[in-house]
């Protein structure tokens, strides 16, 4: 079927003179593929459902706006935990500021290279999951970033990973239009914790494939860096297979546009798919959404999305969650909450939590809310003393903490908490 | 300590006095005892002193050892030596009860010009305390007063008073949901903080919390004021005879 005139303009418009990075292996035909699927889909426009609360037209531009950086004096996060540092700036691989790309129970590699060979496991997955993911609903900006990763990392668990591995993305460029695409597959058993910081560029694309065998357990932990002006769209899709255990945590903090998509395919019995976000936004510029589509097709597994967004000074939330239960997924314990704490009157936050089931045996409940502070608990803290400014603070974190409580390292989830604490200070 | 001068206030949202025109004088290391029926303005009086919002001071005065005490934002308040325990103790989720504590004790401490507690010896205060309190580690650990029953947190605003040491203390009904033996180990809680520089206000419904925290003073209060003082005798006159001769005696 034909493009609608105004998508199939967009479209052209990006895609025509577009280069796509080359390879001197199977990347090649992965790209073409995926540049095949974002021609057919067309790039979105605010007429799609799927963008009705947020305007995709800086991310579909050709250039991406500038954004100025952002300096401060936080230090590198999770700067004491035993980590294996890979440095992308502005895309780009820093050989000299990453660590070795090694670790025990756990294979890395650099996606640029993995690409040169013939044949390589990441074939089967790379653009594999995001082609399955495009439906029931079509996710155009996802294979965009197939076809225009530039890098990123291929990470095979084949055992427990010794330590966590840090993908860190700096922004040194003003101007830099960031696609960083990595692949996880964790074998049966095996597990690996990764962990992702920073802005990555003015605008980003980053794609996440993550293919998690029997038993085996994913960790994701990530902070998305305090440049004010950056832009990002992130598409993580994940195939859970029986037993095996899916976890992760975003935080946002800053940034004007963040889009953050998440589809799970829970494939296998028992499994678990966590995943939460916490997200703080001061000012009519920050706009923040949380897409989640989790899938459940396989009995006696639990999910749970959690995500909570503090706003302030006319900052916009969206949250789009859908569970959709299919035929014979018995005993599914599905679980969503979205919640905002709307720190003024301007500031507005739009859900949209769907449930869709086609089992009878279920357990499946949702619930969203809007609210101000409550006023009760903060003459109780102040009648003990805390000032307005910090029991405001203390009741503001206390707000969020049922998404931190989804990080399952307690040093982890520590740095995330105090980097949310440094924020609030700043900003009140 | 504590002196409060022809005091009148209103409820903001609606056009109506709640007190009008209470006087008390409570001097350092005395008990005082505040009964009265439903709706004579005990609860609004407590939440005035203690800086609730949703009321305004139309006339009179409030002190605190010589202190305008209605100037002051809530914090200063309780920095200046004032704790009000809550009828009904607020829960704070994702507030852990020992976060709150400490932050409250330091919070008081740096108002008042002082150094903040180590975390050890905090940590060794607030664990002698509760254990008089019966309060165990668990419920130090919880979120503030989330999940709770009645009794245990009734021990834990007198936990916070017992850390935050404050020189004039209001118990607002404190003995509402609680069994005999709750009452008790509440009571004894705060009898062990009487002392010479420290002066309480109780108010209740019931003789028996005054049975367990013996008073100096009772006063009677109705309709926004306070219409009979005497001693602890007077209390037992309310208990015996309810409040309908005390307010025929007075009209």
């Amino acid at each position: 079927m034909a493009l609608p005139q105004m998508k199939a303009a967009l479209t052209a418009t990006r895609l025509d003179g577009l280069t796509l990075p080359a390879s001197n292996g199977w990347g090649n035909a992965a790209r073409e593929s995926a540049l095949a699927r974002v021609r057919e889909m067309g790039l979105p426009t605010r007429r799609d459902e799927y963008w009705k609360y947020t305007d995709p037209t800086s991310l579909t531009s050709v250039d991406a706006p500038e954004a100025a950086l952002f300096h401060n004096d936080e230090g590198p996060l999770f700067d004491a935990v035993d980590r294996v540092k890979i440095v992308f700036v502005d895309g780009v691989f820093d050989e000299a500021a990453s660590d070795d790309l090694s670790a025990e129970g756990v294979t890395i590699e650099r996606l640029a290279v993995a690409m040169d060979a013939d044949i390589h496991w990441a074939k089967d997955l790379y653009g594999v999951l995001e082609a399955n993911g495009q439906s029931p609903v079509e996710r155009p900006l996802a294979a965009l970033n197939t076809a225009l990763a530039q890098d990123g990392v291929i990470i095979h668990a084949t055992g427990v990973a010794s330590k966590p591995i840090n993908l860190i993305y700096l922004h040194n460029d003003v101007a830099s239009d960031v696609a960083i695409h990595n692949v996880v597959k964790v074998d049966e058993g095996a597990s690996v914790t990764l962990l992702e910081t920073g802005p990555a560029g003015a605008r980003l694309s980053k794609g996440l494939e993550v293919d998690i065998a029997k038993g085996g357990a994913f960790h994701h932990v990530r902070a998305q860096g305090r440049d004010h002006e950056r832009r990002a769209v992130t598409h993580c899709f994940a195939r859970v297979a029986s037993e095996a255990t899916f976890k992760s945590f975003t935080l946002t903090a800053n940034g004007v546009l963040t889009r953050n998509e998440c589809v799970i395919d829970i494939v296998g019995d028992d499994a678990v798919a966590h995943v939460a976000g916490a997200c703080v936004g001061d000012g009519k510029d920050f706009h923040h959404d949380d897409t989640v589509f989790i899938t459940h097709d396989a009995v006696n597994c639990e999910s749970r999305q959690v995500f909570k967004k503090v706003l302030r000074n006319g900052a916009s939330g969206v949250f789009q969650g859908k569970i959709l239960v299919k035929e014979g997924a018995q005993k599914t314990d599905g679980y969503q909450i979205s919640q905002s704490l709307l720190l003024d009157d301007d500031s507005q936050f739009l859900a949209k939590p769907e449930l869709e089931i086609y089992a009878d045996d279920v357990a499946c409940s949702h619930g969203s809310t809007s609210g101000a502070i409550d006023e009760t608990a903060l003459f109780y803290l102040r009648s003990r003393g805390v000032n307005h400014r910090d029991a405001t603070n203390l009741l503001t974190l206390a707000f969020l903490a049922e998404a931190l409580e989804e990080i399952e390292d307690e040093e982890l989830a520590e740095d995330i908490r105090s980097r949310l604490e440094n924020w609030l200070a700043r900003h009140s | 300590m504590l002196e409060i001068k022809d005091l009148r206030v209103d409820l903001e949202e609606e056009e109506k006095s709640i007190l009008k025109g209470v006087d008390l004088t409570i001097e350092p290391g005395t008990v005082h005892a505040i009964m009265g029926p439903n709706g004579s303005g005990k609860s609004t009086l407590s939440y005035v002193l203690s800086g609730k919002d949703g009321y305004e001071v139309t006339g009179g005065a409030a002190t605190l050892d010589g202190e305008d005490l209605l100037d002051l934002e809530p914090e200063e308040r309780a920095a200046a030596g004032l704790f009000l325990a809550f009828q009904y103790p607020v829960e704070i989720p994702g507030v852990g009860n020992m976060t709150f504590l400490r932050t409250a004790v330091n919070a008081q401490r740096k108002a008042r010009g002082e150094e903040e507690l180590s975390a050890g010896d905090f940590l060794k205060e607030v664990r002698a305390k509760a254990k008089t309190l019966k309060i165990d580690a668990d419920m130090l650990k919880r979120p503030v007063n989330v999940g709770f029953s009645g009794g245990e947190k009734k021990r834990n605003e007198i936990l916070q008073m017992a850390m935050l040491e404050p020189k004039m203390c209001i118990l607002d009904e404190t003995d509402s949901g609680l069994d005999v033996d709750a009452m008790k180990l509440v009571s004894e809680g705060v009898n062990a903080l009487r002392s010479e520089g420290r002066a309480f206000l109780v108010i209740t419904h019931y003789q028996r919390l005054l049975d367990h925290i013996k008073p100096d003073v009772v006063h009677i209060m109705a309709d926004g004021k306070i219409i009979k003082s005497g001693g602890p005798e007077l209390a037992l006159e309310v208990e015996n005879n309810g409040y309908a001769d005390i307010l025929a005696e007075v009209a």
